[in-house]
This record gives C-alpha cells, sequence and structure tokens, in this order.
C-alpha cells in the first residue's frame, strides 16, 4: 500500500502541475493532439472515495480499458461519457467486481474502496457489493411485489432482525428514492407492473435498501422517457447529500445537469477528466472537443 | 382414370394457372403504367391456382367418400331380397363377398352367381364414376382458373383473397387437432356408458376390490367379477408418486446445476446425454426394472428383514423415475436459461451469492415453465404401461406399501384388451371406463396445474 500510495501522490504533484501549465495554453486554443492518449486534466481529488490506479481490463486478447487511473472524490456525481463501445461500461462494471460475472474477463491493476483494494484474493464480493451497488440500463424490478424487491437486498444480508424493521427500511428507501408517495397503497402489487420511470426508482430504492456508500448507474435513463428523466435526474441530485455515484451517460446534458465532475472514454483510453463545467466549456483534447460538438457518438 | 393421376393432373393444372396468372398481371402491369396493379403478380397467379385446384380437390374428396357406399348399395340392389329375409350383420357377409369378387380375392370355391353379377356390376359402375369423375374435376379446375383469369385487372385485390384462403387453411389445421381430441372423448364415453349401465357408476368409483373375471358359467368358481377402481388408481397413484420423487429431485438440480453452474462445454455434452434417456424404449426400461431393479430391492430387503414381493411398486417406480429426468431437467434447463441476464445482474449487484440468486429470483422466475415440465413428467408417469407390467405385476392390491406388487389402470387397459374380447361383455367395457378416469384424472391435474401457474406466475417482461 505505503509504495503505491506514494507514487500516487507523486504522479498527482506532476500532474498538476503539468495541468496547470497545460491550461495556460489550452486557452489560447490549442488542443492536446487527437493521436495522444494520457489523460488530460486531473483524474485525481483531495477525499477520495474510491481510487482506481493502472487499470486494465481484458476479454480475452481483447483489450477493453488501457492503463486506467481515476479517483472518484466523497459525495460527487462522476459522469463517464463517450462513444459506444469505448469501455465505459466494463470500467463501471470493475468497481463493484460485476465484471466476475463475465468468465473472459480478466481486470489488473488496483482498485481501493476506503483504503480495501477490492481485487485483494481475500475480499468477499458480496458485502462489497452491499458497499458498492449498482443501478442497470433497463430497469429490472425482479419479478416479486414491490415490498419484495425492495426487502431483496436487507433480507439477504440480514440488515433487519424483524417485520417492523424491514418495513422501515422498505418505506425509508421507496421515500429517498421517491417513490413512496406513488407506490406506498399498492406495496403487494408486482413492480415489474410500474411504469418505466418508476421502474428505475424502484431499482435504486432497492440499491439504497443495502446501504451502500456508493452507487453506480450506467445509463439509468437511457430506457426512459423526458419526464422520467428529470425525475431520476432530481433524484440522483437529492442523493449526492449522502452517497457517491458513478454515473455512465450517453446524454451530455445529462452529465451537464447532474455531474460534479466528467470522465471522456474513447476506445478504452481515458482521455480527459475534469469539472463537469469546465469539460462541456474548454475541453482540452482534441478528442474530447470532437465527442461533444458532436462530431462523433 | 385412377384417383391418384386425377389429383397429379388437378395439381399440374392449377401450377399452369399460376404462371399464366403471374405471367398476364405482369404484362398488364408493365403495358399500363397509368394504373398501379393492387397486388404484386405472384398473388395474381397464386389466386388463379388456388381457384383451380381447391374446388377440384373438394369435389374428389367428396365424390371419393360418397361414391363407394352409394355404388354398393345400387350393386347390391336385389341381392338381399333374393336372398330372403337377412340380418344386417348377413347382409355385412354378403357385402364383403362381393367386394372380394371384385378385388379377386376369392376364398370360396363356390361362386354366388347373384353376387358375381352384382361384383360386374360394381366394376362397372365404379369406371363409370371415375371417369365421370374424372371430367368434373378436370372441367372445374379449368373453369376456376379461367374465371380469375380473365378477372385479373389492377383493381382485384388478389392479396387480400389469397391471404383470406391461406387463413382459413391455418384455422382449418389448428381445429383439426381439437376435434380429433373430441373424437377420442367420445368414443371413448360411449363405451364407458355402455359399462355403466351394466356396473353401476359409484360402485366402480369407489369400489375396493378389482378382480374382472367374470363368469362365463353360472357354476365357475374364483370369478366375482367386481369393478371397484380404487385400488388400480392408487396403484397408479403410488407408483406416479414414486416416479416423481425421484424425477423431480433429480430433474430440477440437474437443471439448475447445467444452467447456472456448469461451464457452456459441460453443458453442450450432458445435456443431450440426458436427453438419450428419455429415448430409450420403455420396454428396456422394463428388462431393467424386472431384472436388475426388482431383485436387488428383494435381496435388500432380505438383508434388512423386510419382506419385499419379487415385482414390487418401488422397483417400478424407481425405474420410471430414472425415465422422465429429462423430462424434467431438460425442459426445466430451458426455462431457467430463459429468465433474462438482467435478473441475475440485478440479484448479483446487490450482493446476493449464486445460491441465493437462484433460490429467489431465477426459481420463481421460471417456475411456471417448471411446474410446466413437472405436468408433463407426470402425464408420462401416469400413461407408462411397459415398465409397470414388467416389474410391478397384475395383482390389484389395495396398499400403500411400495414393497408389494400392485397394478395401474394403463396395465389393467392393456390386460383387458388383450386376446378376445366380446364388446358386450363388462370385462371388455371397462378397459373404457378405466380409460375414462384416467383421462378425468390427467385432466384434473392439468387444471389444477394452470391454477397454480396463473397464481404463482412471476412476470418478468
Ligand atoms: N462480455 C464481453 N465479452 C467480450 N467483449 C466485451 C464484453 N462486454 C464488452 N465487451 C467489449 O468491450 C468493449 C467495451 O464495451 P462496453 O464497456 O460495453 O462499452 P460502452 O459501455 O462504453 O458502450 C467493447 O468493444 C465491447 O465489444
Ligand atoms: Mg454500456
Amino acid at each position: 500500500m505505503a509504495p503505491a500510495m506514494d507514487t500516487i501522490l507523486d504522479m498527482r504533484d506532476v500532474i498538476m502541475g503539468k495541468d496547470e501549465a497545460e491550461a495556460a495554453v489550452a486557452t489560447k486554443a490549442r488542443k492536446v493532439d487527437r493521436d495522444q492518449r494520457t489523460t488530460v486534466g486531473v483524474p485525481f481529488v483531495e477525499e477520495p472515495r474510491m481510487i482506481c490506479r493502472e487499470v486494465n481490463v481484458f476479454y480475452g486478447d481483447k483489450h477493453a480499458i488501457n492503463n486506467v487511473s481515476i479517483d472518484v472524490g466523497k459525495n460527487e456525481v462522476l459522469a463517464m461519457i463517450g462513444p459506444s463501445g469505448c469501455g465505459k461500461s466494463t470500467f463501471l462494471r470493475c468497481l463493484n467486481r460485476m465484471n466476475d460475472t463475465v468468465a473472459s474477463c480478466r481486470v489488473t491493476g488496483e482498485i481501493l474502496l476506503d483504503a480495501l483494494n477490492i481485487y485483494d484474493k481475500k475480499v468477499d464480493v458480496v458485502p462489497l457489493r452491499a458497499q458498492v451497488g449498482m443501478v442497470f440500463q433497463k430497469p429490472n424490478p425482479f419479478p416479486k411485489s414491490i415490498f419484495d424487491n425492495v426487502a431483496y437486498g436487507p433480507k439477504i444480508h440480514g440488515l433487519v432482525n424483524n417485520k417492523t424493521e424491514l418495513n422501515d427500511v422498505v418505506e425509508d428507501s421507496l421515500k429517498k428514492a421517491g417513490l413512496w408517495n406513488e407506490v406506498s397503497d399498492r406495496l403487494d402489487q408486482p413492480g415489474t407492473g410500474l411504469s418505466g420511470g418508476q421502474q428505475q426508482r424502484l431499482c435504486i430504492a432497492r440499491a439504497i435498501a443495502v446501504r451502500p456508500e456508493v452507487i453506480l448507474m450506467d445509463e439509468p435513463c437511457s430506457a426512459l422517457d423526458p419526464i422520467a428523466t428529470a425525475t431520476v435526474e432530481d433524484l440522483i441530485t437529492e442523493l449526492k447529500e449522502h452517497y457517491t455515484i458513478v454515473i455512465v451517460t450517453h446524454n451530455m446534458q445529462q452529465a451537464a445537469r447532474v455531474s460534479q465532475r466528467t470522465a471522456y472514454f474513447h476506445l478504452g483510453d481515458l482521455v480527459e477528466v475534469g469539472p463537469t463545467d469546465r469539460i462541456f466549456t474548454n475541453p482540452r483534447h482534441q478528442l474530447t472537443e470532437d465527442y461533444i460538438t458532436g462530431r462523433f457518438g | 382414370m385412377p384417383p391418384l393421376l386425377l389429383v397429379s393432373l388437378v395439381l399440374a393444372l392449377s401450377t399452369l394457372a399460376f404462371w399464366q396468372g403471374k405471367r398476364r398481371a405482369f404484362a398488364l402491369s408493365t403495358q399500363a403504367s397509368s394504373v398501379k396493379m393492387h397486388s404484386r403478380p405472384g398473388y395474381y397467379g397464386m389466386l388463379a391456382a388456388l381457384w383451380c385446384a381447391l374446388p377440384a380437390l373438394t369435389i374428389v374428396v367428396v365424390w371419393q367418400l360418397a361414391a363407394d357406399s352409394l355404388l354398393t348399395r345400387m350393386a347390391m340392389d336385389g341381392v338381399a331380397a333374393a336372398k330372403g329375409a337377412l340380418t344386417p350383420d348377413q347382409v355385412n357377409l354378403l357385402v364383403n363377398d362381393m367386394r372380394n369378387l371384385v378385388t379377386g380375392s376369392v376364398v370360396d370355391s363356390q361362386i354366388d352367381p347373384l353376387l358375381q353379377a352384382a361384383a360386374d356390376r360394381y366394376s362397372g359402375m365404379l369406371r363409370i364414376s371415375h371417369m365421370a369423375l374424372a371430367v368434373v374435376a378436370l372441367v372445374t379446375a379449368a373453369v376456376g382458373a379461367y374465371l380469375v383469369h380473365a378477372r385479373i385487372k389492377p383493381s382485384l385485390r388478389a392479396r387480400n383473397q389469397v391471404e383470406l384462403v391461406i387463413e382459413v387453411i391455418l384455422t382449418l389445421c389448428s381445429t383439426f387437432a381439437v376435434f380429433i381430441t373430441i373424437g377420442i372423448v367420445l368414443s371413448v364415453l360411449f363405451e364407458s356408458i355402455r359399462f355403466f349401465q351394466q356396473i353401476p357408476f359409484f360402485d366402480f368409483l369407489f369400489g375396493l376390490k378389482w378382480s374382472p373375471q367374470m363368469a362365463i358359467r353360472a357354476d365357475q368358481a374364483g370369478s366375482s367379477g367386481s369393478f371397484g377402481a380404487v385400488p388400480v388408481l392408487m396403484g397408479t397413484f403410488l407408483i406416479s408418486g414414486i416416479a416423481m420423487a425421484i424425477a423431480v429431485p433429480f430433474g430440477l438440480m440437474s437443471a439448475i446445476y447445467l444452467s447456472e453452474y456448469a461451464g457452456p462445454k459441460f453443458r453442450a455434452t450432458v445435456k443431450p446425454l440426458l436427453e438419450i434417456l428419455a429415448g430409450v424404449p420403455t420396454v428396456v426400461y422394463g428388462f431393467f426394472a424386472a431384472l436388475v431393479v426388482a431383485p436387488f430391492i428383494r435381496d435388500l430387503g432380505v438383508m434388512t428383514g423386510l419382506s419385499v414381493s419379487s415385482e414390487s411398486a418401488l422397483a417400478a417406480g424407481l425405474v420410471m423415475g430414472i425415465m422422465i429426468i429429462p423430462f424434467v431437467s431438460s425442459l426445466s434447463d430451458d426455462v431457467i436459461n430463459a429468465v433474462p441476464q438482467a435478473m441475475r445482474d440485478g440479484s448479483y449487484g446487490l450482493g446476493a451469492t449464486k445460491s441465493e440468486t437462484i433460490k429467489l429470483v431465477i426459481l420463481p422466475a421460471a417456475l411456471p415453465g417448471i411446474v410446466g415440465s413437472i405436468l408433463l413428467a407426470v402425464s408420462r408417469a401416469i400413461g407408462e404401461t411397459m415398465i409397470v407390467v414388467m416389474a410391478a405385476g397384475l395383482a390389484a392390491n389395495l396398499t400403500v406399501n411400495p414393497l408389494q406388487a400392485v397394478t395401474t389402470v394403463t396395465v389393467q387397459i392393456v390386460t383387458l384388451l388383450v386376446g378376445d374380447q366380446e364388446f358386450d361383455s363388462p370385462k371388455t367395457l371397462a378397459a373404457f371406463a378405466l380409460g375414462m378416469l384416467l383421462f378425468v384424472v390427467t385432466l384434473a391435474l392439468n387444471v389444477v396445474a394452470l391454477y397454480v401457474v396463473r397464481k404463482y406466475r412471476e412476470e418478468y417482461e
């Protein structure tokens, strides 16, 4: 741990120094060339919750993520954007080891959650995934009642001792997910009977119910209509108070609305990271600019 | 003209009509570019072909069905009267003799001149009938094709008409199976009713003694002729129960292993191997049960001091259970695989382990399909005959002890119908009553299963 951390701190200084120098250059509109694939911007933060260092992901022989280093700060929303197939989902799924379910997938490098290396052999994925929850692209409520959907996590993790505690957790989670008012009178109805936006908020409630620290969201609104999307976005902004959120999105306005920092991925490389408003107003890498101005996507 | 040749001719005509119709429609569409043809040329050809073939073929079929009895009646006209008063059976006999004469397979050395005349008449009329049919059918085909051909113009809605005809044909095909089922049920029902005219319904349903031997002579001993279905039905349930107790756990667990744990290579080899089990002829299972399993169980009984009869429900049930494992495993494996990956991801994403995911998410979602596969297995078990004949015996003991010999409904049906039968004796008719009972039981099982599936179904889309 110690040597790795030292080099990380060194790197941070180096990069921050370089970054500032570059910032001066960049304002004079000279972009980093398309061929250069080292990360531009500041991938590190003062108060990190998750630390990723030199992460590489392979699917068999295919190199899907190439040497990515980035921090996820406490109580921030980090947005990950990039063209299709650039590895956003792959990287996101590394953060709670969902990639373990893909047989051909191999991950190297370090990913720390509060100083715990989650790829350590001794780490059990069960509590890890309870700490780092996940919401998927397509709402995937279980074919059970609304109540059972939310109660699923607390039950399997033994977070509650009796029925009243369980009821409280379910109610609390649904309230945090902004769904309580809509479903409180029909908790015994199937979760699959809700509308798409409600289903996605149910999935968020389901993730919240296991009291995670980090919530990973993989294009959570891509299957939703604009109104449902707005509701979910509001929810993300509220959840930021209590949770660290990493969100993958195709929708750049969405990234701009909900996130504090944005990371741009390109063909497995982390090309640029920075504060969201800076990325969208003044990208420093030519590829980032191409993407956000819609030259490819 | 023989009917087969006629049918081929009609089909050839209809093919011709297709090409001509298509040609004409195509010509029309290229010639007048201002008006657009309603359908593509192929549909006009198709319409012509259908109008050519369908009426003609219908005439052929109806004619053939009606002609035989009509011709026979006409040929035999007067023959029966000349023979004096005859019972219907004797008339049938005469008709058969006449037919034999027509086909030339004569058994009698002395040929009745009256019958010979009738046979000649029959042959002559048959020739005429075939000729007339050929003319009528071919003319119908030609007229049908011509009518459509002449009417081909841009406004003819050929596609809609062709599609309507095809829809009607599809509907007929799909109802065919239903009508056959109704026919089967009715034929069994009528014989059962005849049975219940002789044996009271409740004696059959609730009687505790099954001994279908009827006394032929009044002084015959040992033939009580009691038709209580309970022991037989009990035997069926006992053996099926044992079989399901084997097949459901083994089948379900192998399905879970194959779909959730096994690697793709293992799965690709083991699944077909398991399915081979279903393809082994049941007689072979019967050997296995009678020669290996039953003696083994008896020896085991001797060692543990239990009394086991040499033919036991246990042996038959065990082997039957092995036989139906693949029904449960293969179908359950398919439905488990059909549960979307998103369900698994959702569960793993919440930190559930594999076994929790299977138990709490996958199996509930797959439940309707699993119940379906079990139901299929149950009906296989209830209907299975060969294994039981060979391994469980014929003795209709009323017992729930799996170590004793029992018999089942299907086995009794077979034994009742093997050999010479008189269709007015309750002994023979009892087979139909048993068949009816079996049908009702399986129907009830299906209804219950459907209800269960509806009630506990967890929709995942
Ligand atoms: N299960 C998998 N097996 C093999 N290759 C995969 C798998 N999942 C993703 N990939 C590949 O990894 C790359 C990144 O995919 P992904 O992370 O899904 O991209 P994104 O989410 O940015 O669209 C793609 O080239 C994709 O083809
Ligand atoms: Mg993706």
